[in-house]
């Protein structure tokens, strides 16, 4: 009872620093004290943070290093996207919200499916083959919607007549259709949505901060939770011996296509989130190091750790926006800055000056050395 | 030492293997027949032909690199057999995996400890009620009331299971942290709690002290009365091995070179010569 009391605690800790940030960010945003070029990094961060968070359930808790994560955020980009302008012209849904929730919800949906048919391959897959497929797997997504042409075909009325009784007709709406094709030009008097490697112009954005919160406590919930119960035991415990959890009776396949799914589909509402935060969203925001840049933010906050993924990824959005008086020098420093965070935190000197400070946490680090 | 040695009387059963007269009318929980695999033309283990009863303690010993650990992993379907077939609980177990073959009723321990050493001694005996207990991923995820009933049965019987030895003032430890022996009886409390009928223990008293050795033989007994399963183990510690198991079966080079009670096999040229090499002529 006492371990349950403490995994809560801490959950409810990482649930306060969310809660508390996004307080401190509305009262600065209400009192106008915030930059500019800040603002307009809150709903990135939201989305990077959401991401970070899922790809460590993949990393950390499953233990399958993923470098493709970014293929399911563009699923989800590209269908928030086209969803949102369907909705719009269709369906004649013009709350914002609903859109926008909707949206994640249809991008959650999709990047779920591209996962359970990335998975079933790839999870067959150990260790760094499982890294170099799921690789791979990006850069096809991402070459998919390179060359997809996705435009939607006016709803028009139709009367078509009785075909008892000729002088009545018959009242039909067709709603607005959508054309999805490779390659192709599309007819000129259809609405392009996406063009091809043009990407998705003229989006209109709807994605807001507050939004992007209420998606970051929603990951938290489903991650923690997750980690927490019957299946997220089974997923460690596949993760920290396979065989053992296979003679008690854990279906590996089952429990590894689990972590994997939900991640994917956390990603793909993180990426309609995305998508709709911006006028143009082309497939080329999506490549390879954006994988990389979240698989950072999960290695440097601790594999494992959903707290510091949390951080992480904040920290390092901001950073290079901070960093911009250095102009050139900018990546440079991103580089040395990383590079010192991995070294302090893994030198023991450092660690006991901070022991030093916080007595509290000597004792937490010597419980974790007997261990 | 208390001499416990049992006064079981055997009885043989057609496939040359004998089980407990108490047993006999049972349907065998475990029966071999003619199992063998093949490593690259190495015959690890041929022609095993092996019986046990419903309540059987069987001991397999025999020299390293007889063998021994390869059987479990054959009755575990960790390795599909290249000859013969196994039945647990009279089904053939042909073509399944290790998970199927836990569902029908096979839990076993490792010789080098395999626990979840990162998670506490509570949550390994959890994993091992996994299939017990069971409720579904999305009341996990919405903490349903299926999830809170769940869990509070977890709780209540992993306590339970570890009472058996005494360890439930762990529960809340590192697996990773305990006492050897006490990781040991933590990996026989996590195979127990798969609901077994067979529980197989590869070498459960190496590392123990005489002490915690006696202790163990008790709780073999102990176990397989409460829950009436069968137990099937590998020991070196001949002790243990003659003190509480009823049908030995020993291996040499893969192959069953012989089988009888304790004082059968004891008393067995074929076996003193496996261990201790032929006498020589004078």
């Amino acid at each position: 009872m006492k371990k349950l009391n403490k995994t809560t605690k801490s959950n409810f800790i990482t649930y306060a620093i969310v809660i508390l940030a996004f307080i401190i960010c509305q009262s600065l945003i209400s009192a106008g004290s915030m930059t500019r070029s800040l603002k307009g990094q809150l709903v990135p961060i939201c989305v990077y943070i959401v991401m970070a968070v899922s790809l460590n359930l993949t990393v950390g808790i499953s233990g399958e290093l993923s470098l493709g994560h970014a293929g399911f955020m563009s699923v989800g980009a590209f269908a928030g996207i086209v969803f949102s302008a369907w909705a719009q012209a269709a369906l004649g849904i013009e709350n914002t919200i609903v859109r926008l929730l909707l949206c994640m919800v249809i991008g959650g949906i999709f990047a779920g499916i591209a996962g359970v048919l990335i998975g079933i391959p790839v999870l067959r897959l150990r260790g760094d083959y499982l890294a170099i497929v799921t690789l791979a797997f990006g850069e096809i997504i991402r070459n998919v919607f390179n060359c997809l042409y996705i435009s939607l075909i006016p709803g028009s009325v139709q009367y078509v007549a009785d075909a008892a009784n000729p002088e009545v007709f018959t009242k039909t709406q067709v709603l607005d259709r959508l054309n999805i094709a490779f390659n192709t030009t599309p007819n000129a008097d259809w609405n392009i949505i996406v063009n091809g490697p043009a990407g998705a112009t003229g989006v209109t954005k709807i994605a807001t901060f507050t939004v992007g919160f209420a998606l970051i406590l929603f990951t938290l919930v489903v991650v923690l939770n997750l980690i927490n119960s019957r299946s997220g035991r089974a997923i460690m415990a596949i993760r920290d011996n396979r065989i053992a959890a296979e003679s008690m009776g854990i279906n590996v396949t089952k429990y590894k296509m689990m972590a994997f799914v939900t991640s994917a589909v956390l990603a793909g509402m993180a990426g309609a989130l995305y998508g709709l935060n911006y006028s143009t969203v082309t497939a080329s925001k999506f490549k390879f190091d954006t994988s990389i840049t979240v698989l950072v933010f999960v290695v440097l906050g601790g594999i494992g750790n959903i707290r510091g993924s949390i951080i992480a990824a904040t920290l390092l959005t901001v950073l290079p926006e901070m960093l911009r008086a250095f102009s050139d020098y900018r990546m440079l420093i991103y580089a040395i800055v990383l590079i010192v965070v991995m070294l302090a935190t893994n030198s023991p000197q450092i660690r006991q000056l901070v022991e030093r400070i916080i007595p509290k946490r000597r004792k937490a680090g010597k419980e974790g050395e007997a261990a | 030492m208390t001499q416990r040695k049992s006064t079981t009387r055997m009885v043989p059963v057609p496939s040359h293997s004998i089980v407990p007269e108490r047993d006999v009318d049972k349907r065998p929980v475990l029966e071999t027949r003619h199992l063998g695999i093949e490593f690259g033309g190495l015959k690890a283990v041929e022609d095993f032909n092996l019986t046990i009863g419903r309540t059987e303690i069987a001991g397999l010993i025999g020299p390293n690199g007889a063998g021994k650990t390869t059987v479990f992993n054959l009755l575990t379907k960790v390795y599909q057999p290249t000859t013969g077939t196994v039945l647990i609980d009279g089904k053939d177990t042909a073509g399944m995996n290790t998970v199927q073959a836990n569902k029908l009723g096979i839990a076993r321990t490792f010789q080098n400890i395999r626990l979840f050493s990162n998670m506490t001694v509570e949550d390994n005996v959890r994993i091992g009620l996994h299939n017990q207990i069971r409720y579904g991923m999305f009341s996990g995820i919405f903490r349903l009331p299926s999830f809170w009933s769940g869990e509070k049965r977890q709780h209540e019987q992993a306590l339970d299971l570890l009472s058996i030895f005494d360890m439930q003032d762990m529960a809340a430890m590192k697996a990773g942290s305990l006492p050897y022996g006490a990781q040991r009886r933590l990996e026989i409390v996590r195979a127990l709690a798969t609901n077994p009928s067979l529980l197989l223990l590869d070498e459960p008293a190496a590392g123990m002290n005489p002490h915690e050795t006696e202790e163990l033989m008790e709780n073999i007994i102990k176990i397989r009365d409460k829950f009436q399963i069968a137990v099937m183990l590998i020991e070196h510690d001949m002790n243990l091995v003659m003190g509480i198991c009823e049908g030995i079966c020993v291996l040499n080079y893969g192959r069953i070179i012989a089988k009888g009670t304790a004082d059968e096999i004891q008393s067995n040229p074929v076996v003193i010569e496996a261990y201790l090499g032929k006498r020589k002529e004078d």
